[in-house]
């Protein structure tokens, strides 16, 4: 495992009490986390306990209300220019792929890149096809999203976030949308961006990937951060009651976790 | 999408002749379609009447009296526009069937068609209006017959797509004005008949002028036809924008795209896709629409053939005339529903 920066360079992200209501439910009370450069880390907590709230927030996605949110030296605040930047600098992988279904592979790879970051359409092509090569999709290019199996179009989504060469990377559930023999092939790739140093925040509940390529996990129940530990000691030794619980509760239902540990 | 079809009208495809009742009923459907093909073919050839300089030349016969088409046909295709200059309106209304033709080759369809269409409406114009290059001036009042028609249902149609598309835009915006002015426009013109709107925009527009300002009566049409489409598509199109689901917003959104760029390459390629049938229904419904035209005095398609009709020689060739233009229309509306297939299977990929 490769070990994420040392403390002395400051954290990438920076999130400090972050509150968020929809109406008057309160889904996330006081979150606080800070993701070093080059760390991968993993989410995990019981369905709507406000992790796709969470990582949605860092991008922008959903506005909180109140807490700071600081990417990359950029605080994400009403202004518009703050937003745009720290588009630029993260991409998102969502449980539905949300590929654009009436543009070729390939064109969902480069449209962001030319109409975003004005880049040549000649140099955004060769750049996609290589990002495809990556995820060994580059004979698909011409298909539509349609045409691809569900592992095939996360890879595709992975590869068009990649496009926007992001400095961090958010996913929300990207497998479990899958059917269970493509979930390896999306983990892969995963792992691999993992161990190449991008910053990852991973909202899964595949605790194999958890235990072999996060640095740490962060359970979260009930819109808290519960415990945020690396694996070994999370898989453990889990120090709340609710950790222990919700992990008994995989772990039943999972026979003990997908993919290598 | 041929499996689905295949399923859907699988029914209807089944053998005419598997049961004694099925046979019955094929047969009797098919002997009362003989019937009528044969009393139209009668009516229409056997019995027509091709030539003479009136109604009576046609009793004879009893059957179609084609000799008042053939008389007419230039009043009826160019209603008053000056008679030795009708061959400028012949070239324009050309030109703009052989875009029409051009645009529903699936192969054609390129950014330079576009521009051509651009650069025909100009010459249609200058052909039409003259003054320069040689060519007599003609007041647009004079303006008649099937350009005339090809010219509001154009235009209309080519004004009034954008504006219904910001329309929509306005209207599904979280921005609450320009939300609110969109509903209320939409509303407003969809309560009113065409009629109501080219009346108003005949009488009304000027109230709006500088003193002195005069709109000749066509741009006033024009206008009218393009304010009440507008708020036609508009409905097409958001019925169209609702059918884009929110991830496509979010993932959009996520790399980086702003509204414009969104909406551009991502929410309205999908939207129109969605709806072409609609659009191109709605199309059509205007193409026919535009004969109301006549409240204010212009003199389209089937209000030229309404004033052939009624030349004292000719009293009573009111089918004939009818079934002309009723083909014409038939013509165009069909090449724009054969359009709407088209395009609907250039994007129905996997
Ligand atoms: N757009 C929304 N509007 C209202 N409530 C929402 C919305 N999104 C999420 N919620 C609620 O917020 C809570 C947390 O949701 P979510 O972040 O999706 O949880 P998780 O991803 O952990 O399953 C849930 O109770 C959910 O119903
Ligand atoms: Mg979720």
């Amino acid at each position: 495992m490769p070990e994420a920066t040392p403390p002395s360079e400051p954290p990438i992200i920076v999130v400090t009490d972050l509150h968020k209501w929809f109406g008057a439910q309160h889904v996330l009370r006081g979150v606080s986390l800070e993701v070093a450069r080059g760390e991968t880390v993993v989410v995990c907590g019981p369905s709507g306990s406000g992790k796709s709230t969470f990582i949605r927030c860092l991008n922008h996605l959903e506005e909180h209300d109140r807490g700071t949110i600081m990417v990359d030296g950029i605080t994400l605040d009403r202004d518009v220019r703050h937003l745009q930047a720290v588009r630029r600098e993260v991409g998102m992988v969502f449980q539905q792929f949300n590929l654009f279904p009436h543009l070729t592979v390939l064109e969902n790879l480069t449209l962001a890149p030319v109409r975003v970051r004005k880049t040549k359409p000649v140099a955004a092509e060769r750049q996609a096809l290589a990002l495809l090569d990556r995820v060994q999709l580059a004979d698909h290019a011409a298909k539509y999203p349609a045409q691809l199996s569900g592992g095939q179009q996360q890879r595709v989504a992975i590869a068009r976030s990649l496009c926007m060469l992001p400095k961090i990377m958010l996913f929300d559930e990207p497998t479990s949308a899958l059917d269970p023999e493509m979930i390896q092939e999306v983990l892969d790739v995963m792992t691999e961006l993992a161990r190449e140093g991008l910053t990852m925040v991973v909202v899964t509940h595949e605790m194999g990937f958890a235990r072999a390529v996060a640095h740490r996990v962060a359970f979260m129940d009930q819109g808290e951060l519960v415990e945020v530990a690396p694996p070994a000691q999370f898989f453990g030794a889990p120090q709340s009651e609710r950790a222990r619980e919700f992990l008994g509760h995989l772990l039943r239902a999972d026979g003990g976790g997908r993919g290598g540990a | 999408m041929s499996v689905a079809d295949a399923g859907a009208l699988a029914p209807a495809r089944r053998a005419p002749f598997r049961s004694p009742a099925d046979a019955a009923l094929s047969a009797a459907i098919a002997g009362a379609l003989a019937w009528l093909a044969w009393k139209v073919v009668r009516w229409a050839v056997l019995d027509a009447t091709w030539s003479g300089d009136g109604i009576e030349a046609c009793h004879a016969r009893g059957g179609a009296c084609w000799a008042f088409v053939r008389d007419k046909a230039r009043l009826i295709l160019f209603g008053t526009y000056p008679y030795e200059e009708q061959w400028r309106a012949a070239l324009a209304t050309a030109l703009v069937i052989a875009l029409f033709a051009a645009t529903s080759v699936p192969r054609l369809r390129r950014p330079a068609l576009a521009w051509a269409w651009l650069a025909s409406a100009g010459v249609v114009v200058a052909l039409m209006r003259g003054r320069g290059a040689g060519l007599a001036y003609v007041d647009t009042s004079r303006w008649g017959g099937l350009p005339l028609t090809l010219v509001l249902a154009t235009v209309g149609l080519a004004l009034a797509f954008p504006l219904g598309v910001a329309l929509a835009l306005a209207r599904t915006s979280g921005l609450f004005v320009p939300r609110l002015l969109a509903t209320t426009y939409v509303e407003l013109v969809r309560g009113v008949p065409l009629v109501t709107v080219l009346f108003m925009a005949s009488v009304m527009f000027p109230l709006f002028l500088p003193s002195g300002w005069n709109l000749d009566k066509l741009l006033r049409a024009q206008a009218g036809i393009v304010l009440f489409a507008a708020a036609y598509l508009a409905e097409v199109v958001r019925g169209g924008l609702q059918t884009v689901a929110r991830g496509q917003l979010e993932a959009a959104a996520a790399l980086g795209l702003g509204y414009l760029g969104t909406m551009r390459f991502v929410v309205l390629p999908q939207a129109l896709g969605a709806v072409v049938p609609p659009l191109v229904n709605t199309a059509i419904g205007l193409f026919k629409d535009t004969s109301l035209v006549v409240v204010i005095g212009l003199l389209d398609l089937t209000n030229a053939a309404k004033l052939a009709m009624s030349d004292p020689r000719w009293l009573g060739a009111v089918v004939e005339g009818y079934v002309f233009i009723g083909t014409i229309y038939f013509l165009f509306c069909f090449t724009l529903s054969k359009l709407s297939r088209s395009l609907e299977r250039s994007r129905a990929h996997a």
